[in-house]
């Protein structure tokens, strides 16, 4: 369903991606695991267009990418959800929820687009009280939820999730993994998850891909991530400080 | 030896000087590009009433009191300006004429748009650099949002319409803020100065004043709207974005106000 060959991306003179391959099929949880800053955000963010790539191909259904005719219709087919919630401070948690449902080509009635927003906010364990109050009100975790509510809303083929742990306590961490494999499960949508939390990778995963100086280093089963023998990937999991991958110390 | 390093340090100079005007240009030429793009999604739906409502409460109403009081002291001093300067040639009777003149020409515009510039760009620009750095601009990209369209033309098309009347309530009050002043404390009779005020103004002096004013909201919104959009990671990305947005609005509407004055009344 997603496919990328040979991506690169430079900013500047630093170079991020450099030659990126890999495949995801429909249905499929799909993660991306590897350190701080090796290009994780930048290969979701050149799948969706948010960033141009300098070279290679990137294909969803066939289709590449940058050759979309219609950018909206593309969009409309994607959900995310940000590191950091990313939710718009100046509107209510449901007018959130509902952006997407109270403009554009999916625009419904003000009345459905909230009881919808409630709904989804329903599904991620958020109460309908929290549907009229304002971001910056809600706790990390609950901004997460809403996140995760506003990236289900239209109810997308594929969904995105950037770092969907980072800054959670462990049992938060726990309810957002889970939460998003039911989601996934339920709706049927192919996933894509970057993240550097293994009890994550472990949640979630279906597959998964180890990204390490700019390429792709492993790909192979979640069931078989522990078992495998890379020890780039081996480094990373068990989160040894000697190996291959260089620390700043 | 001397000539080598001479010539080196020469080079150097002309480098850097080139450095700086490519530099400049360049930013030159990505302001025109995003007003241009500005004004292309300003013609084109889809169009956002609600930010745009909001937007026109923000900019222009919530302006008023601040407006409405730098015009007001501008007024007043201005008319003891020109009484006192006047007295020296004996022609105090000109105030209500030379502070008509003074605030509907030059100060009303002038000094709504660096209020605006320092209420507003300021605002916009520390807003939407926030949303940038916080990826709330690639959420609205994710959501078939364009930001062009539901951040940028909304705000400009408020500073467009908006700052105009501003400047009219600005004029009002300045005009206010001399005859308070010149009635109060100068001797002036109430209905002889506002007749003077009337009769003294021209049209063309009104139209130069609102088209000044729009020029100006033009210019204040979209450099808090560039600046944002254009801004660094982080606390000091912010930062800068808000400073550097100030400082442009600021400088560009002396500079339009310097050529529309000499379009609409050079001699």
């Amino acid at each position: 369903m997603i496919e990328l060959s040979g991506v690169h991306k430079s900013f500047g003179s630093k170079q991020i991606l450099r030659g990126v391959d890999l495949s995801v099929a429909r249905g499929e949880s799909f993660v991306i695991i590897g350190g701080s800053g090796t290009g994780k955000s930048v290969t979701l963010k050149c799948i969706l267009g948010l960033i141009a790539p300098d070279q290679g191909v990137i294909k969803v259904d066939g289709e590449e990418v940058t050759q979309t005719g219609d950018r909206d219709a593309f969009l409309s087919r994607f959900g995310m959800l940000f590191q950091g919630a990313a939710l718009f401070d100046s509107i209510p948690v449901w007018q959130n929820v509902a952006f997407r449902l109270l403009r554009g080509t999916l625009k419904r009635p003000h009345s459905e687009a909230r009881e919808i927003a409630i709904e989804k906010l329903r599904r991620v364990g958020l109460s309908p009280d929290v549907a009229d109050q304002f971001p910056a009100e809600l706790s990390g975790g609950m901004q997460k939820r809403v996140g995760l509510a506003r990236a289900i809303a239209a109810d997308p083929e594929i969904i995105f999730f950037d770092e969907p742990t980072t800054g959670l306590d462990p049992i938060m961490a726990g309810v957002i993994n889970d939460l998003i494999r039911e989601i996934v499960v339920e709706m049927g949508a192919t996933a894509m998850t970057i993240t550097h939390d293994m009890t994550s990778v472990r949640a979630i995963a279906d597959k998964v891909a180890m990204l390490h100086g700019g390429k792709i280093r492993w790909t192979g089963k979640a069931a078989d991530i522990d078992s495998g023998q890379d020890p780039y990937v081996q480094q990373f999991i068990t989160g040894a400080p000697t190996g291959p991958i260089e620390t700043l110390r | 030896m001397t000539t080598g390093l001479t010539s080196n340090a020469v080079t150097r100079l002309l480098a850097t000087i080139g450095r700086t005007s490519l530099g400049a240009l360049a930013g030159i030429g990505r302001i025109v590009l995003f007003a241009l793009s500005t004004l292309r999604h300003m013609v084109t739906p889809p169009f956002y009433l609600r930010e745009f409502t909001q937007s026109l409460i923000n900019v222009g109403f919530l302006s008023l009191p601040v407006v409405g009081l730098t015009a007001l002291f501008t007024g007043g001093a201005l008319a003891l300006q020109i009484y006192s300067g006047g007295s020296r040639f004996s022609v105090e009777a000109v105030v209500p004429q030379i502070v008509a003149i003074g605030m509907v020409r030059e100060l009303g515009p002038v000094l709504v748009g660096l209020m605006i510039a320092a209420r507003v760009t300021a605002s916009v620009a520390a807003e939407i650099a926030t949303m940038k750095v916080t990826e709330q601009i690639d959420a609205l990209v994710t959501l078939s949002t364009h930001p062009m369209k539901y951040l940028t033309v909304p705000r400009v098309l408020a500073g467009l319409i908006s700052v105009p009347l501003l400047v009219a309530v600005g004029d009002i009050i300045g005009i206010f803020g001399g005859w308070l002043l010149a009635t109060q404390s100068l001797g002036f009779n109430p209905a002889t100065y506002l007749q003077n005020t009337v009769n003294f103004l021209e049209p063309s002096d009104i139209i130069s004043s609102l088209a000044k004013g729009a020029a100006f909201g033009f210019i204040a919104t979209l450099m808090g709207c560039y600046y944002g959009m254009q801004s660094g990671r982080g606390a000091q990305g912010v930062g800068n974005a808000t400073k550097s947005s100030v400082v442009a609005a600021a400088i560009l509407i002396l500079a339009a106000n310097f050529i529309l004055t000499q379009a609409f009344f050079a001699i």
